[in-house]
């Protein structure tokens, strides 16, 4: 052999933290060339999609919940509004917007959770939150508030943080009256000028320069009327427009040979984007003003490619989510009945909703007496998992100059832009474990 | 000088972070917590590890996997004290659903190449495979009972964590029987309180999410079910929910499958 031998560096994160599921990332770089990427999942199969099979549909939402404890709605309505759609029924509009109500819970409770317990302590340099305490008191303090009052929407609409009861196939068990909401109000006027608040100190952190490409593909939900959450058409920024029900015939799945998960891609494209950057890219307008405010505070554009900055993403989308609970609440009109019936008939029903982390898609069908005949759910983790590889493939070499430890650290870093939730493995396949 | 603090760790098996996550939804208890313990392992919350032995350990989920199977006794061996947090870990969970099944036959129906899935065939609870100290139940596990546990075991005193029914529950907050009232089917009467009785306060049926109840009376419940007009069939599936594989809800269902 001739010439110099490049020194091999290795990258191994046996257990990489602050996400939820299990999951490990393996890089190999061979002088400044990266030749190896691999987000590892060992997160055990758990085969929802097979023991649904049997089951009856107003079972689904109940039992697809359990997929994940830190995004909960999104399964609860994914699977009611797919076996809704499946029986031709449409809920009404007081039983829609208490649905809102719920999810814009669900995203301050996950947002607040991954910008400041999570994503702000690699930005910051910390271990985790509970350092960062130590010496940033107020910031903590102030997140536990707000991530409080996600919760606590949570629990007084749903029975319970984790693991909602109130919901079901057609709507609510129980529809809170106007008095069980007003206490909200003072907390989310708070929690909306504390958010507003901290986007200055979020602004402030050193993202790294780093730019996804310009015809990178973001995906997410589209609704003629507001800021897409629990419907709407998928869109794309590469000129994808369909319903929901045609899902499959834009994204696809495949089993890429040594790939250790379904990875999900566009058919015929590539690798996509889901998330709130993939929101923010394509719905920037139909934000608040008290938010996109905010975005252009933190000078962020109507377009943001670096995925570092989606903690200010977040940050918008929060105080988004603040200002609309409280406004639903002032305008509260208890749906009588809380649900509407609905009768199974034999067909298949789609459900798509913008989970915190990305759009999170549920296919069933049922037959006449509404035993489920076959499912299908597709999380945005599942969605994200080339996006991240990806990523990472570009980051590194220009990264290469930091000590092993650093560039350990920002890789990890750059994997939590995604606020990753493995947990979600209805569809990740089971590692090989690389021994070597 | 300063008293050592006790180290906790939190590990996670097949399951989907909820419970887990109930500790960092202690959103007031959290910085206090964290002032009262040493944080030791807790890769959700935290990228710092320290070394074993750990005075408490905390485990999330069930074991479905061979590697999972060795891995659980190395946590025994580190652990001074062990708690099985949540329906999985204490039952098997949701996904003790395989149990009943052919589980290849589960592989093939979600994987497009099932030569890569390395699975059990039984998601089993972790007391099956070591000895546990205390179980934590819930689907998720409630976050009172969660904090009373480590409060109590930073004491040195016994968790006072009851056993009763969720009726008791109802009674205590002032729920009306979803079952007598309304007729709505409900696992209460056989099911572990601790939630809150939070199911018949919303208007529907106990669906047994902390699994049964000491000696619970599950054959006349279903009895009782069937005269509310729930089929034999409806039976089974009721009984094989969050905690189809713990024992007494394992025996109902089987016996409803005769």
């Amino acid at each position: 052999m001739k010439g110099k031998p490049s020194r091999i560096r290795t990258i191994k994160v046996d257990t990489l933290a602050r996400l939820e599921g299990e999951g490990a990332l393996y890089v190999r770089v061979r002088g400044d060339k990266v030749q190896d990427v691999q987000l590892k999942i060992f997160e055990p199969p758990r085969f929802f999609e097979a023991f649904l099979r049997g089951r009856d549909f107003r079972e689904a939402p109940d039992i697809t919940a359990r997929i994940c404890g830190i995004c909960p709605i999104a399964y609860l309505l994914g699977a009611s509004t797919a076996m809704e759609d499946a029986c031709g029924v449409k809920v009404t509009e007081p039983i829609r917007k208490l649905r809102r109500l719920i999810y814009d819970g669900e995203w301050i409770e996950s947002h607040v959770l991954h910008m400041f317990m999570l994503h702000a302590p690699d930005f910051l340099g910390y271990e985790d939150a509970i350092q960062m305490a130590k010496e940033r008191p107020d910031l903590v303090k102030n997140a536990l508030r707000m991530k409080k009052i996600g919760n606590d929407i949570m629990a007084r609409l749903g029975g319970r943080e984790i693991h909602p009861i109130n919901l079901r196939v057609g709507g609510f068990y129980k529809a809170p009256a106007k008095r069980e909401l007003e206490p909200l109000k003072e907390e989310l006027k708070w929690g909306l000028d504390a958010m507003r608040d901290a986007m200055k100190t979020l602004s402030g952190l050193s993202f790294p320069n780093f730019e996804q490409e310009e015809d990178c593909e973001y995906v997410a939900m589209r609704h003629p009327d507001e800021y897409a959450i629990i419907e709407g058409r998928l869109v794309s920024t590469r000129g994808m427009d369909a319903p929901i029900r045609e899902y499959d015939d834009h994204l696809t799945e495949e089993h890429v040979e040594r790939s250790t998960a379904l990875r999900t891609s566009v058919k015929g494209r590539g690798v996509c984007f889901v998330g709130p950057m993939a929101r923010y890219n394509l719905n920037f307008n139909q934000l608040s003003p008290v938010a996109k405010e905010a975005a252009r505070a933190a000078r962020l554009g109507p377009i943001c490619r670096n995925p570092f900055k989606s903690i200010l993403i977040r940050g918008v989308e929060t105080i988004f989510a603040f200002e609309e609970a409280l406004r639903i609440i002032e305008h509260y009109e208890v749906p009588d009945p809380p649900a509407v019936e609905v009768k199974p008939r034999a067909g298949t029903g789609y459900g798509c909703t913008e989970a915190p982390r990305g759009i999170c898609y549920h296919r069933y069908t049922i037959d006449d007496r509404g035993a489920i005949l076959d499912a299908k759910i597709v999380s945005p983790t599942a969605v994200n998992q080339k996006a991240i590889e990806g990523d990472l493939w570009r980051f590194i070499p220009k990264n290469l100059g930091l000590s092993k430890e650093k560039l350990q650290w920002r890789c990890e870093q750059a994997i939590r832009n995604y606020d990753p939730c493995i947990s979600c493995s209805a569809h990740f396949l089971k590692l090989e474990l690389d021994d070597a | 000088m300063p008293k050592k603090r006790p180290k906790l760790a939190v590990w996670k098996f097949a399951s989907c972070d909820g419970c887990q996550l109930s500790l960092l939804d202690c959103e007031d208890e959290l910085l206090a917590v964290a002032g009262a313990v040493e944080i030791a392992y807790f890769p959700e919350a935290s990228r710092a590890v320290a070394k074993g032995p750990y005075d408490l350990s905390l485990v999330e989920g069930s074991i479905t996997t061979p590697h999972d199977a060795e891995r659980i006794h190395r946590i025994r061996r580190q652990s001074k004290f062990l708690v099985s947090i949540g329906a999985c870990a204490t039952s098997g969970g949701i996904q003790a659903l395989r149990n009943f099944k052919n589980v290849k036959e589960f592989v093939s129906i979600v994987y497009a190449s099932p030569g890569y899935i390395h699975t059990l065939n039984k998601s089993t609870p972790i007391a099956d495979h070591i000895a546990v100290d205390f179980e934590l139940r819930g689907c998720p596990v409630s976050k009172v009972q969660l904090l009373e546990l480590v409060n109590a075991l930073l004491n040195g005193r016994k968790p006072n964590i009851g056993n009763q029914s969720v009726c008791v529950g109802c009674k205590a907050r002032g729920a009306v029987c979803v079952m007598v009232a309304r007729g709505a089917p409900c696992l209460g009467p056989v099911t572990q309180e601790g939630c809150g009785a939070i199911c018949p306060a919303y208007d529907r049926g106990c669906y047994g999410c902390f699994g049964p109840k000491e000696s619970p009376n599950t054959g006349s419940l279903s009895e009782r079910w069937g005269v509310l007009g729930v089929d034999k069939k409806g039976r089974v599936r009721a009984f094989r929910g969050f905690n189809a594989y713990a024992d007494a809800f394992r025996r109902e269902s089987e016996a409803n499958e005769r």
